[in-house]
């Protein structure tokens, strides 16, 4: 009795589990095999000649051509399907959301289509990211005031 | 070999970061759209509590390549700009930094819906 029901919680705990280990083994794989190759641009960029902050630069707009072009020739998608968060969480996945969304609503008009639903994902990103940055800019800038005693 | 060295934290971190994410949805029903904000907002934390600087430098593009180092690059930009212009950088440090990134998804995206008309479905 008790082995039957040990037996049927662990089919339930495995079953899903190989599917999570295969998904995060291959997010895992694809994450850092694009992080390595943002790396291996960055030394390019810099064996030109570029300084660090527009070498970092010209790495985050390179991979974002990159995931836009793939979204555009039909291929991401299909990395996707195996990669998952490995070409999300990279600035390729943001690329992707971009491009996917104006591809996709280009049908809709330039204005109410492309304009709108571009920032379907990137919206977010961008708001999020940007509010985040104003309590840190508030909470710094008190600091600061306070590093210099003139809050008080 | 040195380039192996270089590269491996790099591949090991950045994997570690994709790894996480897909764990958050395999197993809960986080959206991608949620993941990709969730990231943002940790690179601006972990730039305001100045833990992304020394990961910056151990793990280099495995941090600033996720999403993380897009929030970084606001975090940043907004505490220069602070330190430059005062007050106003409050406003204006985040886009300032982050502009590249944005307006080239946007610039890329624009161009690619108008020069390519096969449909891609989002993820």
């Amino acid at each position: 009795m008790m082995e039957t029901s040990y037996k049927k919680k662990l089919i339930k705990k495995h079953t899903p589990h190989s599917r999570v280990l295969r998904d995060c083994t291959l997010a895992f794989l694809f994450g850092g095999a694009i992080c390595t190759l943002g790396e291996l641009l960055y030394m390019l960029y810099s064996y030109i000649g570029f300084d660090s902050e527009k070498s970092g630069m010209l790495v985050t707009v390179s991979l974002i051509f990159l995931g836009a072009l793939v979204t555009a020739l039909g291929f991401f998608d299909n990395i996707a399907r195996y990669s998952g968060a490995g070409t999300l969480v990279p600035v390729t996945g943001f690329a992707n959301a971009v491009t996917s969304e104006a591809m996709d609503s280009r049908s809709e008009g330039l204005v109410t289509g492309i304009g709108v639903k571009i920032f379907n994902v990137a919206g977010p990103v961008i708001l999020y990211g940007i509010l985040s940055g104003v309590l840190y800019g508030i909470i710094y800038y008190v600091y600061t005031l306070i590093q210099r005693g003139s809050f008080f | 070999m040195d380039i192996i060295y270089t590269l491996l934290p790099v591949f090991v971190f950045g994997g570690l970061i994709s790894f996480i994410a897909q764990l958050f949805i395999d197993l809960t029903a986080v959206t991608p759209a949620r993941i990709l904000v969730f990231t943002v907002c940790l690179g601006v934390l972990l730039y305001a509590i100045g833990v992304y600087e020394p990961l910056y430098n151990m793990f280099g593009a495995g941090i600033s390549v996720p999403l993380t180092g897009f929030g970084a690059a606001i975090g940043k930009g907004v505490r220069s700009a602070v330190d430059e212009k005062g007050a106003i950088g409050i406003l204006t440090g985040g886009l300032s930094a982050s502009s590249s990134g944005i307006t080239a998804a946007l610039l890329l995206g624009f161009i690619f819906a108008i020069l390519f008309k096969t449909r891609s479905k989002r993820m």
